[in-house]
């Protein structure tokens, strides 16, 4: 998979809105200071995975579930986000399940259309990983290992 | 519908770009969706708390700035952002650079 660097940064645009929605008004940010936030968020979505990797690792899974997320936050002493993680997951199933319904009535009409089998590998989270394939991007499937 | 509407309104940073940052990790075979929208989420509230502590805690505030070295600062004096260090160094004038490299030379000279 060839990945250009810049696609393991976050988009500019939305961290400067994220850092300016949560500094009081009218603080200036300096664009290194941008710069650095950016690289830091990306170094902090490595870590978490790391950290929640071992954590599946442990349960002897292969797919990184929600729980090693949470778990993975507490560890790095990040308990704060726990409480807005939970509430922000709550929203954001209650929006899928709309979507699951949608999509699969979809499938449905699709199976008879040509008949074929959209079983994927992993014996877990067989669910959530159709929907991920249901995402606004077309993305591969989730059975690839090769980084 | 609307409830679709309100989940992607939780969260601005694109997932996929998110999942792409992830999969470069080694060991990692595959993610559930879940995690991957939790993990953008944590992100968002991460860059609120490191920017908003550095800020804090940071020689910026009288100035109503936010400026590198309150993120070296906060990195460097709290433990929570201690892993950020590395990326976020702090940043030395050149001549106590070279002072210290002088300092070196002489003591190695001395063996």
């Amino acid at each position: 998979m060839a990945e250009k660097p810049e696609d393991l940064n976050l988009p500019n645009a939305v961290i400067t809105r994220i850092i300016k929605e949560a500094l009081p008004d009218g603080v200036n940010v300096s664009k290194e200071a941008r710069r650095a936030i950016s690289q830091a968020a990306s170094v902090f979505v490595l870590y978490a995975t790391s950290c929640a990797n071992n954590f599946a690792l442990k349960a002897k899974r292969k797919t990184l579930n929600a729980g090693d997320v949470m778990a993975a936050m507490e560890e790095m002493e990040f308990e704060r986000f726990l409480e807005p993680l939970r509430a922000a997951l709550e929203v954001y199933k209650k929006g899928q399940k709309g979507k699951k319904e949608v999509s699969e009535q979809k499938r449905k009409e699709k199976k008879q259309a040509d008949g074929e089998h959209e079983k994927n590998k992993e014996d877990e989270e067989g669910e959530d990983e159709e929907e991920q394939r249901m995402e606004e991007e077309p993305e591969e499937g989730e059975e690839e290992v090769e980084n | 519908l609307s409830g679709e509407n309100l989940a992607k309104k939780t969260i601005s940073l694109p997932i996929s770009r998110v999942r792409l940052i992830m999969k470069s990790s080694p060991d990692v075979s595959s993610i559930n969706q879940d995690a991957l929208f939790l993990t953008t989420k944590a992100t968002e509230l991460f860059v609120q708390h490191l920017a908003l502590s550095s800020f804090n805690n940071g020689c910026g505030k009288e100035t109503n700035s936010l400026s590198y070295s309150d993120l070296a600062k906060t990195a460097e004096e709290s433990e929570t952002f201690h892993f950020l260090t590395d990326i976020l160094p702090k940043k030395i004038l050149a001549r106590d650079y070279l002072k210290s490299l002088e300092q070196m030379q002489e003591e190695d000279a001395d063996f």
